[in-house]
């Protein structure tokens, strides 16, 4: 097991390597540079000074000097400073926001989990009952759900029409004054639609796989046993069978990383919370290339990680996946 | 497979059917958006910004008095173009590696496949963001980010079939009588592939209309003042305090255009192959 986890470890690091040269290259070779973005708003910017700022980024270099330069960097977690007017490191950007991004997030997964494997389990329990249909008709609209126009609809239900939820930002604006109960309760109160959001987008492939996992658990000889026994159906079900079903679910925590990154520019965008998603698509706006190149990487560490989860829990999970 | 089985499998399915008759009814839609829409969409109307639906306006009107129903009908040819050109050049794109890889095999099918596990680990709606949004915002764009970014998924399938097709009886004989390899791909493997593939190939086009509409909501999209449902979207989240249907019909039109793709492709994929249904 170690052996092969270390195996998939270095192999991440060729994979890693490739992103990020394609990455770079990508991003570098599309027409128009930050220079001139922030130059064609400035009539007075001369020629000589669109030099000094392309001087100033590095983007003098040819292309696989500054690849190299900046993987050099990269090695030791170094991402250069922003391309933005207050020129600051783009790992303290970062630092300040991945926070709020992954607790959100985690926040988010709880609540998917808590809701689609009560709801997988007795769909399945009931096999082609009401019940079973209804989640069947759930699944469906939630894999055609636009997650921004589930945004809207939340901001437009919980905070226009009924007023109950702040639908921007992560606190008011009064927070600082606050006390520490009043400060929990705002907080819960702007977090709660984009949680609400993210989690329902993650509900219809929980609840399908949810269901799927304890449908084949279900038919081998242990339930039978167990029911032949005289064991309780409670019993059998939460005790038995849920337990060996609930493990094959695990890998998608993994795998709903990609799902998840993508999620948070929406959703943090829409309700304006200063996270990694809104970061990134102010630096894309702003074509702030070290900034841009710091989020790709960590979301496709990010994406590597839930891969090499997902791999190594089924392997546990599965004696008969070779790890060798 | 006979094709007469497969259409009453496929016809006693009632979601699938009703995916398959929203699915002509958008295209319809459409087609005939000139003559469906009450409206012209682009037409500007100071003297009725902003109102809500009426008997003269269904849907109501946008913040510069547009039919908000004329520009959602004109809309659905965007998301109806931008759902099949980028399937398009993903399933060609996807179609080409798997073909490639599974008949060549070796060390063509390791650095294909290599080139797949690497895009598959791409978090792929950041570089879709970043690059739309540096080589700028407009559909073709769009389309053609969309294909090279979703072809992964074909290629794979495309590749077990041709592994598994490849050593079959009525291989080696073409093999053996001489056929020359683009033969063999096309004549032979191709056609028995295809069924797997527009599966996903129907399922795919679902996909690139949700994230054509996610772009054009970011305003990285189709740009006003085209219509498109993304578009519209963003005027509804801008005025979302006092225009709801700005923001709710043009979501539904995403949503249920979507599900009937998707309601279409799994009906498919289950006339195709019976067992596949619990």
């Amino acid at each position: 097991m170690w052996l092969y986890l270390a195996k998939r470890l270095i192999f991440m690091i060729p994979m890693l390597l490739g992103i990020t040269l394609i990455s770079f290259v990508v991003i570098h070779l599309a027409p128009g540079t930050p220079v001139e973005l922030q130059t064609t708003m400035n009539p007075k910017a001369s020629l000589e000074a669109q030099k000094r700022l392309k001087e100033l980024y590095g983007l003098d270099k040819p292309l696989y000097v500054q690849y190299w330069d900046w993987l050099k960097r990269t090695a030791f977690l170094d991402f250069g400073r922003s391309f933005s007017p207050d020129r600051r490191p783009v790992w303290d950007k970062i630092k300040e926001r991945i926070g709020i991004t992954l607790s959100l997030n985690l926040l988010a997964m709880i609540l998917t989990l808590a809701v689609s494997v009560p709801l997988g389990v007795l769909a399945a329990y009931r096999v082609h009952s009401w019940f079973d249909k209804g989640t069947t008709l759930l699944v469906f609209l939630g894999f055609a759900m636009p997650s921004f126009w589930l945004a809207l609809l939340l901001i437009l239900f919980f905070g226009v029409y009924l007023d109950w939820l702040p639908i921007s930002g992560l606190t008011s604006l009064q927070f600082s004054q606050f006390t520490l109960w009043q400060k929990i309760q705002d907080l819960v109160a702007h977090v709660a639609l984009p949680v609400l959001g993210a989690a329902f987008m993650g509900l219809a492939g929980w609840s399908r796989y949810m269901r799927g996992s304890m449908l084949e658990v279900i038919r081998q000889d242990y339930i039978t046993t167990a029911r032949a026994k005289g064991l309780p159906e409670r019993t059998v079900i939460f005790k038995h069978a849920l337990r060996n079903a609930l493990l094959p679910v695990v890998t998608l925590v993994g795998l709903s990383v990609p799902g998840l990154i993508g999620g948070s520019v929406i959703f943090e965008t829409i309700f304006a919370i200063p996270g990694m998603g809104q970061l990134f698509y102010q630096a894309v706006m702003s074509r702030d290339y070290p900034l841009v190149m710091a989020e790709l990487v960590i979301g496709a560490l990010l994406t590597l990680l839930g891969n090499l989860l997902a791999d190594v829990s089924y392997a546990l999970v599965d004696p008969r996946i070779r790890t060798g | 497979m006979i094709k007469r089985e497969f259409w009453a499998r496929f016809s006693r399915n009632r979601l699938a059917m009703s995916g398959l008759i929203l699915v002509i009814g958008m295209f319809v839609v459409a087609l005939a958006a000139p003559w469906l829409a009450p409206y012209d969409p682009d037409k500007i109307n100071v003297k009725e910004l902003l109102m809500a639906p009426s008997y003269a306006h269904l849907l109501g009107t946008d913040t510069l008095g547009r039919d908000v129903l004329s520009r959602i009908i004109f809309g659905a040819r965007i998301s109806l173009l931008v759902g099949f050109v980028a399937v398009g050049i993903s399933t060609l794109i996807g179609v080409l590696v798997g073909a490639l890889a599974g008949f060549y095999q070796g060390w063509v099918d390791r650095i294909l496949m290599r080139l797949v596990d690497l895009m598959l680990c791409f978090p792929v709606f950041f570089l879709v963001l970043a690059v739309i949004a540096f080589l700028g915002p407009s559909i073709w764009n769009i389309m053609v980010v969309i294909g090279f970014t979703s072809w992964m998924g074909v290629a794979r399938l495309v590749r077990a079939e041709f592994l598994s097709l490849r050593e079959r009886d009525f291989v080696v004989a073409a093999q053996s009588l001489g056929a020359s390899d683009t033969r063999i791909i096309w004549r032979h493997l191709m056609p028995n592939a295809l069924t797997p593939v527009m599966v996903s190939a129907t399922l795919g086009v679902a996909g690139a209309i949700l994230v054509e509409s996610a772009l054009s909501f970011l305003g990285l999209g189709v740009q006003p003042p085209t219509p498109s449902w993304g578009n519209i979207l963003t005027m509804g989240k801008d005025n979302i305090e006092i225009a709801w249907w700005l923001s709710v019909f043009p979501g539904l039109a995403i949503l249920v255009t979507v599900m009937s793709y998707n309601l279409l492709g799994e009906g498919i994929r289950e006339a195709i192959d019976p067992r596949l249904k619990e």
